[in-house]
């Protein structure tokens, strides 16, 4: 691929690395370009600024978990169904109890262990296509929970609610909470053996297997994070949105749309490259274009439509350049 | 079922596909839901199973297309959706729109599948994320067009595919048109898969796309037309089920997922090179019969969804599981 003409190659590496800066800058550009033009000022405030993150913190952090699936060349499209359930289960578990607030917190991250266990194995040891595997789990948890709940069950005490509404000056807890979340990911991959086995899992399986790594387990593993990560983003939402209902997780379309901040920011579809910083700038790319569309105040229809383009363009902005051909 | 499929040599399944599995575990549906409720052993009864499957049946086959060269088309149920939303915006309860509104629903099919195929193979964008993305489009098109609620009615001559019954007819005493449609365009899919030049290409592009491409083959042209047919099928399948359910906004969802497990009830081989229409059409039988049956059994629509999944990560798994075994 590189060889094909030297002096391209150079170019193309640099693109690569930046692209997801370009893109950061650019969408930056849009936003302050818009506002000062249609004379809205008050959009450019530091506020602003930290409501605007705000806006994208269950799927910052459902995104921070599907870099590790993307980057061991594996997906989890099962993520939007596991916000759902880990919403309902928190708000139901609790259920106005701030006793019970520890063991639903409890309850539920096991409850993501085990989805993540359970796909990352059917992925590893069956071998399953992750898409299919991930999708018929997705199809599983959405059936079991339209089974028991078809409205907002439950419901989440104040001391919980924290979480989504308490602040530290300007910024919010749960805003904190994703930085941090995303800087222990950052330095589980890059100062960690398991860290640097995802990227050589990614990047080859076979050569890692040959090069003694067990591989199966670092898929497991990586799965088992992504799940923890989309149980978490549950528990936020729920502590955000006072109670769960069955159906927020595939309303915010956040398989689709974690997948694609993640493409964002550079990390590569088949595997092996790419970051957790490049996601956050991702997260904050796709939070941008939302205030965006919101200061331009764009039909909500219309801003669905535009969703669906802007995705696979963007998808499209990385994958357009690689030479393999996909499925 | 399984020691069938082990039993059986790859070079045999092609020349008798009388053998798939699916059609044994077909047969021992249909007899358990007759036994369950012997209504189903009437005419009416089993023309009525025919005609609710005929639009998932449809549409799988074309979607059979796509999983054959290789890819995935997660837009179909969104197609359906628009093609039921937008007719009814069009006919405006004039019958005599049908003529148009069809062959027109037909031409942005084609359009949609085009640019499926196109940002598929151009822009190297995954199939799956192409497809979803295309589905999120479609849906929020088809919620713009109508304003969020459904408006206005299909006209008659329009839910004629999906609705109307030839009664005395002998034997079989009615015979709906969409189960006439389900055979006619079943044999026009089945032609066009293994029967044709294009569909060995198809075969070669799923199987391997760089062999494919180094034996002359125009990969991409071939995987376009893949996405062309399978969102076309997905139009006619709209049609059907339109005429036979009426309008509702979110018609056509999760028939996506539905059309590839059928796909691969029917032995289809995800990613690509291996496939047939008639197991899949099998297939979306089957799997209308399994519903049919959790029905009977009093189970409630949820747990459609859990037996759905856990049977597509079965069927892969299982057919994953044979692959190594047989060494390939």
């Amino acid at each position: 691929m590189t060889d094909a003409s030297l002096p391209t190659a150079p170019r193309r590496f640099r693109f690569d690395r930046h692209a997801s800066t370009i893109l950061l800058v650019a969408a930056i550009l849009i936003y302050v370009v818009l506002v000062v033009a249609l004379g809205q000022t008050r959009f450019l405030t530091l506020e602003n600024l930290v409501a605007i993150l705000g806006r994208s913190i269950t799927l910052g952090i459902t995104a921070i978990g599907q870099t590790f699936a993307i980057l061991v060349a594996s997906i989890d499209l099962s993520v939007a169904s596991l916000i759902s359930a880990s919403a309902v289960v928190t708000s139901v578990v609790m259920n106005g109890d701030p006793a019970m607030m520890l063991p639903a917190v409890a309850a539920v991250l096991a409850l993501g262990a085990v989805v993540g266990l359970i796909n990352g194995i059917v992925i590893a040891k069956l071998e399953v296509n992750p898409l299919i595997a991930t999708l018929g789990m997705s199809l599983v948890i959405q059936g079991v929970l339209s089974y028991y709940y078809n409205n907002f069950a439950g419901n989440v005490p104040a001391e919980f609610q924290i979480f989504a509404y308490g602040s530290w000056g300007i910024v919010p807890y749960s805003l904190l909470f994703m930085f941090a979340l995303a800087a222990l990911a950052w330095f589980v991959l890059r100062f960690t053996r398991f860290g640097s086995d995802i990227y050589s899992v990614g990047g080859n399986k076979d050569a890692a297997r040959l090069a003694g790594i067990k591989t199966a387990n670092v898929v497991i593993g990586a799965h088992v994070i992504c799940s923890l990560c989309a149980a978490i983003a549950g528990i936020y939402l729920a502590s955000r949105l006072r109670s769960g209902a069955p159906w927020i997780g595939a309303e915010g379309v956040y398989d689709l749309e974690s997948i694609a901040v993640v493409v964002i920011g550079g990390t590569v579809l088949a595997g092996g490259r790419g970051g957790i910083w490049g996601t956050m700038a991702g997260v904050i790319i796709f939070s941008l274009i939302d205030s965006i569309f919101n200061v331009a105040s764009v039909d909500a229809f219309v801003k669905q439509v535009l969703r669906g383009i802007i995705i696979v363009a963007a998808v499209a902005f990385y994958a357009a350049r690689s030479q393999r051909p996909v499925a | 079922m399984t020691d069938q499929t082990l039993a059986r040599p790859e070079a045999k399944k092609r020349s008798l596909p009388h053998f798939n599995p699916v059609y044994v575990l077909v047969v021992a549906l249909i007899l358990a839901i007759i036994v369950m409720n012997p209504a189903f052993g009437e005419p009416t009864g089993y023309m009525n199973f025919l005609k609710r499957v005929t639009a998932l049946a449809i549409l799988s086959a074309g979607a059979l297309y796509v999983i054959v060269s290789g890819g995935f088309d997660l837009s179909v149920g969104s197609i359906m959706t628009l093609t039921v939303i937008g007719s009814s915006m069009l006919a405006s309860n004039d019958p005599n729109s049908t003529y148009w509104i069809i062959p027109l629903m037909l031409g942005i099919g084609a359009v949609v599948g085009l640019v499926n195929g196109l940002v598929v193979s151009y822009l190297k964008v995954p199939s799956l994320i192409a497809t979803l993305g295309m589905m999120i489009t479609l849906n929020g098109v088809a919620f713009m067009w109508s304003g969020g609620a459904p408006r206005g009615y299909l006209p008659d001559t329009f839910r004629f595919f999906g609705r109307y019954n030839i009664t005395d007819v002998p034997v079989i005493t009615l015979l709906p048109i969409a189960v006439i449609c389900l055979f006619g365009f079943g044999a026009i899919l089945w032609w066009g898969l293994h029967r044709t030049n294009f569909g060995r290409l198809l075969h070669a592009v799923g199987d391997n796309p760089q062999a494919a491409r180094l034996a002359g083959v125009p990969v991409e042209r071939v995987r376009i037309s893949a996405f062309v047919v399978s969102a076309l099928t997905a139009v006619l399948a709209g049609v059907i089920l339109g005429g036979r359910a009426g309008v509702s906004v979110d018609i056509g969802s999760g028939f996506e997922l539905q059309a590839i497990t059928a796909a691969v009830i029917g032995g289809a081989q995800l990613l690509g090179g291996r496939g047939s229409v008639p197991a899949t059409i099998a297939g979306a039988l089957a799997l209308e019969a399994i519903f049919t049956l959790l029905n009977l059994l009093g189970l409630a629509q949820p747990v459609r969804l859990v037996v759905q999944g856990l049977i597509l990560i079965g069927a892969v798994a299982l057919a994953t599981y044979q692959r190594k075994r047989s060494g390939r």
